[in-house]
């Protein structure tokens, strides 16, 4: 399998990554070697062997309802680019 | 000389008051102020924090409490969070970010009355195998400073070789503690996955990541792991195990202890130095009454390739939430979407970029089974390869890296030469296996490192066999003073 300079544009658009057009023929090059290193399990039988997600077997746990302290507001709001009246100020999201 | 001494004897002279925690902490600040410079180990050197945690330390060690790393320097990598102290994970994306809480490996060093001497350098996101894709700065190997320490703890593996830091914290993907360790010459353990919380680790692949202890000797690294280790209940995939136990690390033997040795990780792709150097020990050992056969784990063959496809998938999720609203820098673009692309592309590095990419790319429709669930079928297929032979081993014995330190520099035109770096080291991963890296011998003047896996949870295990393996082999060989 190869990956086209279009799909290399479609995935950034997926990964919020903005590319200027000599970075996508870079990576093209770069993400098809690395494709091109992945048909080694191409080949291997697979059949009915249940896929490994994690590297031990964890199962969903309840954990006791205990209050704790959080953290401090001002704390938080340190490292926010831009804050306003105890708040993130955030880029709109929905435009009309 | 303080600065050489393993955290083991200078708790000693601690505890007997031979020296003061102060003084250990000024001897260790002025030796990165002397030697950093050519090494480039250290990201951020906190030292007001150290002197007031030394501080601390002496008043516990006055009145005669304390535990039994009281005192003793540490230097973290920085891609653990800490209170106060800048955290980058070595990538312009988080520059300037100042966390408002410890890592749980934080707090619990803290804790044990150490003393924080700052952050180390280490790959961007902890993604590579020589510490030269960091943002900021190159870190060289103290054996030959023309050579990269390995990676992605590369700064970690270097304070504790160059006479920096007695002991360090790291953290292992696919290899990042073990294969620096191997390369600089010194001890690196990585864990059982989940018996060392994850909180406050920044996240690269959640299934795979563990911190773990970089140490001049199997002592020092089981003293620390002692220290970190434990259940958290911040950390939902942390096991209810009780700490890693240091009890009987000193009581075990190798006679009739049985290792297997798979052929994969012995044959001529492995550089011919580090497998002499390996044999060597082997043969050391064998005299000693261990017991070597060979064994096949076909699925080893299969682990970069399986490796370099969940590393990055897990990778493109976790580093999503880096988007320039609620920390780091921000590059106003167009609209919401336009500004998280325009804040990603400055502020994550190329290969961050490319496994994101490939992390994607494998996660998306039409591509998610051939690649994803298939490298999860392969991941069952090598955990249970493993196992069986776990079966029948006391411990499986391989070289930790196919070749000793190489040159900065010298890998950047082929980059899956970089990534084959962690062939060795991958399956613990993978399978969550306790796995330790101690120094075997030297190759044209550089360290080389043998490795031993055990099945998961018997971390106890893996460190009362590496401390009679460190009998036979001989302390952690130290570089020529600068």
């Amino acid at each position: 399998m190869s990956i086209s300079l279009d799909e290399v544009r479609h995935v950034a658009r997926l990964a919020r990554l903005e590319l200027d057009d000599s970075e996508v023929l870079a990576l093209q090059g770069e993400l098809n070697a690395l494709l091109g290193h992945f048909a080694d399990i191409q080949a291997i039988d697979v059949t009915g062997i249940e896929p490994q997600s994690h590297a031990v077997a964890l199962h969903s746990v309840w954990a006791d309802d205990f209050p704790i302290e959080g953290l401090a507001r001002e704390a938080v709001l340190r490292n926010a680019p831009l804050s306003k009246a105890g708040l993130f100020v955030v880029p709109t999201i929905i435009e009309d | 000389m303080l600065t050489r001494l393993t955290a083991s004897e200078l708790a000693a002279k601690l505890r007997a008051r031979e020296v003061s925690a102060v003084e250990v902490a000024q001897a260790h600040l002025e030796a990165i102020r002397a030697h950093d410079g050519k090494i480039g180990a250290f990201l951020h050197v906190a030292e007001e924090k150290a002197m007031a945690q030394a501080a601390k330390a002496d008043e516990a060690l006055a009145k005669g409490e304390g535990g039994p790393l009281t005192g003793v320097p540490i230097a973290i990598k920085d891609n653990m969070s800490t209170l106060d102290i800048p955290t980058t994970a070595a990538s312009k994306i988080l520059e300037g970010y100042i966390p408002p809480y410890n890592a749980t490996v934080v707090e619990k060093v803290e804790q044990a009355g150490m003393v924080m001497l700052g952050k180390t350098n280490l790959d961007e996101f902890a993604m590579g195998s020589s510490t030269e894709t960091s943002a900021y700065q190159f870190t060289h190997n103290p054996w030959n400073l023309e050579c990269s320490p390995g990676g992605s703890s590369g700064g970690s593996a270097a304070a504790v070789a160059g006479d920096l830091a007695p002991l360090s914290l790291g953290s292992d993907t696919g290899g990042s503690i073990r294969q620096p360790a191997g390369l600089c010459g010194v001890v690196g353990f990585k864990p059982t996955y989940g018996r060392v919380s994850r909180y406050g680790l920044i996240a690269f692949g959640s299934s795979l990541d563990q911190i773990g202890p970089f140490a001049r000797s199997v002592e020092d690294a089981a003293l620390l792991s002692s220290v970190i280790s434990g259940h958290d209940h911040h950390d939902s995939t942390s096991l209810p195990h009780a700490p890693i136990s240091t009890e009987g690390l000193k009581d075990g033997s190798l006679k009739g202890k049985r290792f297997g040795l798979p052929k994969e990780m012995f044959d001529p792709s492995i550089d011919a130095g580090v497998l002499e150097s390996v044999h060597k020990a082997i043969d050391a050992l064998k005299a000693e009454g261990a017991e070597f056969e060979e064994i096949s784990i076909p699925e080893i063959r299969l682990g970069v390739t399986t490796y370099y496809i969940i590393a990055p998938a897990e990778a493109s999720s976790n580093l999503a939430r880096f988007d320039g609203v609620r920390y780091g820098p921000r590059h106003e673009g167009v609209g919401h979407v336009g500004t998280a692309e325009k804040t990603r592309a400055m502020g994550f590095g190329h290969e961050v970029k490319t496994r994101i990419l490939i992390g994607t790319y494998t996660l998306s429709a039409g591509y998610y089974d051939a690649y994803y669930t298939r490298a999860q079928q392969v991941r069952s297929m090598m955990t249970a390869g493993f196992n069986r032979e776990f079966a029948r081993f006391d411990g499986i014995v391989t070289p930790t890296s196919p070749s000793p330190a190489f040159k900065i520099g010298s890998m950047n035109d082929d980059p899956m030469a970089l990534k084959i770096l962690d062939y060795c080291t991958i399956p613990a991963n993978m399978g969550g296996f306790p796995a330790i890296s101690l120094n075997c011998g030297l190759t044209e003047g550089l360290p080389v490192g043998i490795q031993i896996i055990g099945p998961a949870l018997e971390d106890e295990r893996v460190f009362q066999l590496a401390y009679c393996f460190e009998q036979v082999l001989g302390a952690s060989p130290r570089p020529p003073t600068a």
